[in-house]
């Protein structure tokens, strides 16, 4: 089955987003990649899209019509949602455009969301990898109204709301360095002890993090590697959390970095939300994230089955069918 | 021999293996001799390194390895990477600074009480070296500016210079890869691509390489 969908609108930040690259960095290219990539993940094993990606929205919403064939969508993330034809809108939404039917996407609590749809088309592909460098839209691009994209193998989806990834604690752990040594003691103590905003200044790039001034000793050091997550300041003491699209080396230093668990979390918060940040070990931040990782890997299967569950009562059958033949062969 | 690096986390998916001190081409030989040994012989969850004016980061996926273990590693190798002695690779780009390619030519002869053939030849001068990438996607940092034309950055970036400019800032020279805003000084243009995905090798340079540059007549 083909579909082809065309974005009516779409807001500045839309962007095509495969997992992102490695092993370019050394080039100065940033992975980029999905900005919250649990939610990635998530539509990604709904969709089992082949080209492995989807659209990377943000504040500004889009609009999709699909405008032949019928084509399976999910949208996840950031509480963003849903509406087909102006029907009751739901976030993590899982369902099936029709042709001539409009989906509307708009911005939930947080900040980025990820449209995947069941299809197979494949984005142009920059150094490897169809992830978009917001910065240059090498990749698979930035997506403006007017794109139109043809799937081949197109399939729908059951009409399914899922159950959002489980809750973290409020609290972003980071681990100091690689440059703590260029803060005086009381920047350490703030860091530890004060209350930080998340802003509404970000993009792929980073995010603007409000709160007391953390202001170097001196900002006067070579260009050092900078890695998704390190909290740089600049020379006045403001402090950015790097993101996707970072820039790969900075002269600026990091006070601390926030660990892989929470920097997607931290780039979800909601505009002018207030959090604390916890100083943990190295060790400690390895032990969580192997935690985190465990967790989120069971809330993708447990989607994955749930969906299933809900497909349409022929393939339910079929399905049973195929296993009870199974057990039966062997368990008579 | 020279003191052991510091070793520094950041986060707990990378470490940062910083051999201190200022910007010197004795330090950065020590980062890519590191680099190039770990190239050869990569830690189990090794994902990729990054180096640097004085340091190397290595990124592991925590889900194989550790930090510890990573950089254990990385200092036992420091003895096979300080004799690594082979020369550098050289590239000579062609360069054109007629007054079109090179809006901030004049600027500079000002700022520096050089004439603009003076600057020329002064920039023509340099033997630069590949420090490292950084800043944009296939930005190679090239030290080896001559102190007579160490200016600071401008004050502000300015668009709309194309894709190939040479510009200069500090005792860095840059060739742009993308059209991106720039607060240094464009002195020159060259048709040579630093950055091709289509080739097998992306980028033209790696860190570590020699650069000489070559007036077009």
């Amino acid at each position: 089955m083909q579909a082809r969908i065309i974005i009516e609108a779409a807001g500045p930040l839309t962007t095509v987003q495969d997992r992102g690259r490695t092993g370019v960095m050394r080039f100065g290219v940033p992975p980029s990649g999905p900005v919250d990539r649990l939610a990635f993940a998530a539509a990604m094993a709904l969709t089992a899209a082949p080209e492995g990606w989807a659209f990377e929205i943000s504040h500004g919403g889009c609009t999709v019509l699909c405008q032949e064939g019928e084509i399976g969508f999910v949208l996840c993330g950031g509480g963003f949602l849903a509406d087909i034809d102006g029907d009751t809108a739901a976030a993590w939404r899982q369902g099936t455009l029709h042709a001539g039917q409009r989906l509307r996407v708009r911005a939930g609590a947080g900040n980025w969301a990820y449209l995947a749809f069941a299809g197979s088309h494949k984005p142009p592909l920059w150094l490897g990898s169809s992830a978009t460098h917001g910065p240059s839209g090498l990749g698979g691009g930035i997506v403006a109204a007017g794109a139109a994209f043809d799937f081949a193998n197109a399939r729908p989806l059951e009409p399914y709301t899922l159950a959002p990834p489980p809750e973290a604690s409020s609290a972003i752990a980071a681990v100091l360095g690689p440059q703590d040594r260029h803060f005086p003691a009381e920047a350490l103590a703030h860091l530890a002890q004060t209350s930080f905003t998340a802003s509404a200044r970000f993009d792929r790039m980073g995010r603007v993090l409000g709160g007391p001034p953390l202001v170097p000793t001196s900002i006067s050091m070579p260009s050092e590697p900078a890695l998704r997550g390190c909290l740089q300041t600049d020379g006045d003491g403001s402090l950015t959390v790097l993101l996707a699209d970072h820039q790969t080396t900075s002269g600026y230093p990091k006070i601390a970095t926030v660990i892989s668990a929470d920097i997607d979390r931290l780039a979800q918060l909601p505009s002018g939300q207030p959090f604390r940040f916890e100083l943990i070990g190295a060790r400690e931040a390895l032990l969580r994230t192997r935690a985190t990782a465990a967790a989120n890997q069971a809330w993708l299967n447990s989607l994955a089955q749930c969906a299933s569950l809900n497909e349409s009562l022929d393939e339910r059958l079929r399905a049973s069918n195929l296993i009870d033949g199974f057990i039966d062969a062997n368990r008579p | 021999m020279p003191p052991m690096p510091a070793v520094r986390p950041i986060g707990e998916t990378a470490v940062l293996i910083d051999f201190g001190g200022g910007i010197s081409i004795a330090t950065n030989e020590r980062v890519i001799a590191l680099d190039r040994a770990l190239a050869a012989r990569p830690p189990v969850g090794m994902i990729e390194t990054v180096p640097a004016y004085v340091s190397l980061m290595i990124v592991f996926d925590p889900l194989v390895t550790d930090g510890e273990a990573i950089a254990a590693h990385a200092l036992a190798l420091l003895d096979t990477a300080s004799s690594d002695t082979r020369p550098p690779r050289e590239h000579v780009i062609p360069v054109r600074y007629e007054a079109e390619c090179a809006p901030d030519l004049a600027a500079v002869a000002a700022a520096t009480g050089l004439t603009r053939e003076e600057v020329i030849a002064q920039h023509l001068s340099g033997e630069y070296r590949v420090f490292m990438y950084g800043f944009g996607p296939g930005y190679a940092y090239l030290g080896g500016v001559p102190p007579a034309l160490q200016l600071p950055r401008k004050p502000r970036a300015e668009r709309g210079h194309p894709v190939g400019s040479v510009i200069i800032a500090g005792a860095q020279c840059l060739i742009t890869t993308l059209p991106m805003p720039t607060g240094w000084w464009v002195i020159g243009h060259t048709a040579q691509v630093i950055l091709d995905p289509a080739r097998a090798q992306p980028f033209l340079f790696d860190p570590g390489d020699v650069i000489r540059f070559e007036r077009v007549p």
